[in-house]
């Protein structure tokens, strides 16, 4: 184990790594704002929004992140425009995650009883005051696990873009690997920051599931 | 609860020194059975095999390309690797080719999974402390290359402001890095993935030998390379480090194939003019 890799090339890792936390954080918010739509749709009473909703989470959830990636890449370029590679990456990733997002959030919202809303309803509570009054509060509690997770993989499955030189922590750890042919070395370091990234993550989203838990 | 976070934390450090440990380990292994390797057991291992592993590239046109119709994988680098096989085992079909890329090449050869690597590798001062190279089988230069009409007509045209797009772990990129400092170089995982890039609009240009990049103009002629080529790259095989005696049959081979004239038939037959002498 040759530490010195660490401390020789630790500009290098650090330029992947605050790629890494940058495009996590910006597909992380993205993709719980379009996570949170999209499992709006599939709940709605309206029959087209619930077919979109379906639609989407089904056709982006069953195909490779890879390929949604390629597709933000190379995909410009038939309308004559471009993204970089981080750009592409970052949005590919935002938008592959939602749809994992989306059926936790539903998931979750069903997971309420029936009985509650129309408890609610009967009380003269309208649709939005029974949902931000008594399902949501409900379901969130059911859905931080799972929301907990696919932040995790989230930050994991960043390292896509290295495939389209998005200049994340991978991208450099590969060009660190060419520097100095340790490639084994190379990569346990590169586990260890993208621990220094979940672990806490981890830590937290149970610690906010605990605290939840504690108010009923 | 704390007290099991706590617990956690302190398994994964450990597992992670004992996979660390290991990495050591296995390197040394490897290096060990590579130096016992030296002397003539590294042709013998061949022979008792009855079969050449060699570490070629499939996505580089003239070089080693994989044809996609018919499956076989064809260029300048498989001709030479045949040729080898002759020498060493007397059969020149008794080869197993598999894929390299720049990224892989080292590690794979290293592992043990292959006995040589020919696959348009430079010989460079840093390489030869990983592995050991033959005598030079190419002659081959850096250059550019742009789409047709570009303002770029050489290496003097790009500047810092420039978008440079190259392949992972090659010289090349280094070497541009060299040449224009502050130059933004975007590096991927094979040839095929720079070029798609190039044709997108990913960058201004794209770099690596000259010998490639015929490849790649050929493959389409919206692009063309420009500019005479600005730095020497002599292509070499490379074996795990100590392995003479693989090595002296490597170079014998080279020998013979240019006192026999072969050398400058494989080398028109794919490059399409005969070498520089």
């Amino acid at each position: 184990m040759q530490f010195s890799i660490l401390t020789d090339y630790f500009g290098t890792y650090m330029e992947g790594f605050r790629g890494t936390v940058l495009s996590s954080l910006l597909a992380l918010v993205g993709s719980f704002l379009l996570g949170t739509l999209i499992a709006v749709f599939r709940i709605s009473a309206v029959r087209a929004l619930r077919w979109f909703g379906t639609g989407y989470t089904e056709f982006i959830r069953n195909i490779p992140l890879l390929l949604v990636v390629y597709i933000f890449y190379y995909g410009p370029s038939a309308f004559g425009s471009s993204l970089d590679g981080f750009t592409a990456g970052t949005i590919g990733l935002a938008v592959y995650t939602s749809a994992f997002i989306a059926e936790a959030i539903r998931a979750g919202i069903a997971a309420v009883p029936k009985g509650q809303t129309e408890a609610a309803r009967s009380s003269g509570l309208t649709y939005v005051q029974t949902m931000t009054h008594v399902v949501l509060p409900q379901a969130i509690k059911l859905v931080i696990p799972p929301l907990g997770n696919q932040f995790i993989n989230l930050i994991k499955n960043s390292s896509v873009l290295t495939i389209v030189a998005g200049l994340d922590l991978m991208y450099f750890a590969d060009i660190v690997n060419s520097d100095t042919f340790r490639t084994f070395d190379t990569y346990v370091f590169v586990a260890l920051f993208y621990l220094v990234l979940t672990l806490p993550l981890s830590y937290g989203m149970r610690v906010w599931e605990r605290r939840l838990q504690r108010k009923y | 609860m704390k007290k099991s976070w706590k617990l956690l934390s302190a398994m994964m450090i450990v597992m992670l020194l004992i996979l660390a440990g290991c990495g050591n380990d296995s390197n040394n292994a490897g290096s060990n059975a590579s130096a016992g390797e030296s002397g003539s057991d590294g042709v013998a291992t061949i022979k008792e095999r009855g079969k050449l592993l060699v570490g070629v590239k499939y996505d580089t046109k003239l070089f080693g390309l994989k044809d996609p119709s018919s499956g076989n994988v064809e260029g300048f680098d498989i001709d030479i690797s045949k040729a080898i096989a002759k020498h060493i085992l007397g059969d020149e079909n008794a080869i197993e080719l598999k894929e390299v890329t720049s990224k892989t090449r080292i590690p794979m050869l290293n592992n043990g999974e292959i006995d040589m690597v020919v696959a348009t590798m430079t010989i460079t001062e840093e390489r030869k402390k990983e592995v050991d190279f033959s005598d030079v089988y190419f002659q081959a230069g850096q250059s550019l290359l742009v789409k047709k009409g570009s303002p770029i007509k050489g290496i003097d045209d790009i500047t810092k402001d420039s978008t440079v797009l190259g392949s992972k772990g090659s010289t090349s990129v280094k070497n541009i890095k060299e040449k224009v400092p502050g130059v933004t170089v975007l590096e991927f995982d094979n040839y095929q993935d720079a070029f798609n890039a190039l044709k997108t609009g990913k960058g201004d240009a794209l770099t690596t030998d000259d010998a490639i990049l015929y490849g790649m103009a050929a493959q389409d002629p919206n692009y063309e390379v420009v500019g005479e080529p600005f730095t020497d790259e002599p292509y070499g095989i490379a074996v795990q480090k100590g392995n003479s005696a693989v090595v002296k049959a490597i170079n014998d081979t080279l020998a013979e194939l240019k006192s026999s004239g072969e050398y400058d038939k494989i080398y028109e037959k794919w490059i399409g003019k005969a070498p520089a002498k």
